[in-house]
């Protein structure tokens, strides 16, 4: 019966099917004329989840996303979306994912409502227009043409657009960006809801406050490769080994600071930092220089390193990592 | 049905946009009322028609390139530049039903504009419209409107930009419409080989297979084939040379078409 087992590799040992992921990347590679845009990554999207790609611009999103959609054809590795080919079942697929392109891409001469009612007779048992409107908040500008709407509107529009077609999937390239702080938390708002409603989400973007506020697990992509991967709790714990002094120095030159801490100390803004693995022995320094100059700590703070500032050292220590390698 | 509701929907985009509107309906208009003043309405010399004889059907014939090719070329060419090209190609609507759709909506536009130059025509100027020559007279408006679609969708497929697409149908249909018998009335002083030039592109087939239709120095219904004399209103040879444009345009505009607006 032991030898068996290797021949169900689509059950665990306790018997539970193991459902079959929503998306698997395996290898995938996609060169662009001179550059590489996407190399050898893989990661797997499961049911129900919002998984995220976060990178900066023209690490490899987009394009991985638009493979996942069918506009653009993989030069090497395996692609499944809901267990198909996006090549050869494209039709199939598109009935069943929503899409929100990187671009806002709608006709304004025309109405919200004409805009959803344009759409809505595409897909065999849609969603009714005015609920999909309502649901994103755009109930009360139905007979509103799109060329009025804000840039939040009209991303909002989109959202109502890429789902009004009852996906299993939604791909959601960028939603937030150019978008004031207001409009994102709204859209998140939306994303949250929607997944609640049991819709998978694969989400890009290149603010790491969006990809925690919403994303079960993540990839942070930089120049085509996996950086990191894991739930944003798990990147924290994993990668920040570092605690970070905060104090601001209220514009003041800092008076005949000990060589520790002066190697240690970088002054941004009027905010002094310092970053260690051991905080320990740079507090006891600082605060025994404090004492003595009379320096005011009372915005001292020590914290660890926040998921951004671990996503700013992993990209650019991968992007330099890259360059050096392409040097 | 997709092919019908997509059609309506690009309808209604034509209607909300006045600039588009007024190029492909209201200017033919405005060109027979201006052009059959300034020449008066005349017995042309030489032919046997007069002034609103040759123009009314003429400008219809420019009324239907400007929605085919025109028309058709630039709205599509900004769709694509606005990316909503791009987003209609990930949604479940078959791709040749939504370039088909684009087509029959120009054509409806193209027929639109014809019925309303001709009817101006008729009743301002007298027009007379020979019955019998209708099905010939439609049959050229349907190959032609098919054959300038396939044109405009060539050079969309051509060329990058909006922009540079509505350059491109500009510097093609406008020296073309002065050597193909639509904005000038041929005279027996014309350098002879203007209509040498014309006969090459398709755009002077079209407007000579229509503008015969209401021309009474020739004869029959325009089936037959033509005779040595020239007196036989023929409107095969200049179907043929429209499918010809056509089809070799429409093989271009398949093979270089492309959905977004930039290529990587």
């Amino acid at each position: 019966m032991a030898e068996n087992s290797a021949f169900q590799p689509l059950k665990l040992s306790r018997g539970l099917p193991v459902p079959m992921p929503v998306i698997s990347v395996s290898q995938l590679r996609k060169d662009y004329t001179g550059r590489t845009a996407v190399n050898g990554i893989s990661f797997d999207v499961h049911k129900g989840e919002t998984f995220a790609l976060l990178g900066p611009n023209g690490a490899g999103k987009t394009t991985t996303i638009e493979i996942l959609e069918g506009y653009r054809k993989a030069d090497s590795g395996t692609v499944r979306v809901l267990g198909l080919d996006p090549q050869s079942h494209r039709m199939a697929l598109k009935l069943r994912t929503g899409l929100v392109l990187q671009t806002t891409a709608l006709e304004p001469e025309l109405t919200v409502a004409e805009t959803a009612t344009a759409f809505r007779r595409l897909y065999p048992d849609p969603r009714d227009a005015d609920d999909v409107l309502e649901s994103v908040n755009l109930g009360h500008m139905k007979q509103t043409r799109v060329g009025a709407l804000s840039g939040g509107q009209k991303r909002r529009l989109e959202i109502a657009l890429g789902i009004i077609g009852k996906p299993e999937l939604l791909f959601l390239d960028e939603p937030t960006t150019g978008l004031d702080p207001e409009a994102r938390r709204k859209i998140w708002a939306l994303i949250r809801k929607l997944n609640q409603s049991g819709c998978t989400i694969l989400l890009s973007s290149h603010y790491m406050d969006e990809v925690q506020a919403l994303a079960d697990r993540m990839i942070i992509l930089v120049d085509g490769h996996i950086a990191a991967e894991g739930r944003p709790d798990e990147l924290q714990t994993l990668h920040a080994t570092h605690a970070v002094i905060r104090f601001d120095t209220q514009g003041r030159q800092l008076p005949s600071l000990p060589d520790e801490l002066k190697q240690a100390i970088s002054i941004e803004h009027g905010v002094a930092t310092m970053t260690a693995s051991d905080p320990a022995p740079l507090l006891h320094e600082l605060t025994g220089w404090a004492l003595q100059t009379g320096v005011d700590l009372s915005s001292l703070t020590v914290s660890r390193q926040s998921l951004e500032e671990i996503y700013l050292k992993l990209a650019s220590r991968t992007s330099t990592a890259a360059r050096e390698a392409a040097e | 049905m997709m092919l019908f509701e997509e059609a309506a929907h690009q309808l209604k985009l034509f209607a909300r946009r006045p600039v588009a509107m007024f190029f492909v309906v209201v200017m033919p208009l405005i060109l027979l009322l201006v052009l059959t003043q300034l020449f008066g309405n005349e017995r042309i010399e030489g032919l046997g028609l007069n002034t609103a004889q040759f123009y009314t059907p003429a400008l219809a014939v420019f009324g239907v390139v400007m929605a085919c090719y025109t028309y058709l070329a630039v709205s599509t060419a900004t769709a694509r530049d606005l990316g909503i090209l791009k987003r209609v190609r990930g949604t479940p609507m078959p791709p040749w039903i939504y370039i088909c759709a684009r087509i029959l909506a120009v054509s409806v536009i193209a027929f639109a504009s014809l019925v309303l130059v001709i009817a101006t025509g008729a009743l301002v100027f007298g027009v007379e419209i020979i019955w019998d020559r209708v099905p010939a007279a439609l049959l050229v408006a349907v190959v032609g409107a098919l054959c300038f679609a396939a044109l405009g969708m060539m050079i969309t497929a051509l060329f990058r930009s909006a922009e540079t697409v509505q350059a491109a149908a500009s510097a093609t249909i406008m020296p073309l419409a002065f050597i193909s018998d639509i904005f000038v009335r041929p005279n027996s002083e014309s350098s002879e080989w203007i209509p040498v030039i014309g006969n090459l592109f398709p755009l002077r087939h079209f407007s000579l297979a229509f503008q015969h239709a209401f021309d009474h120095a020739y004869e029959g219904s325009g089936f037959a084939l033509p005779d040595a004399e020239g007196i036989v209103y023929s409107v095969l040879p200049h179907l043929g040379v429209m499918a010809a444009w056509g089809i070799v345009a429409a093989l271009v505009a398949a093979r270089y078409f492309n959905w977004e607006a930039r290529a990587e």
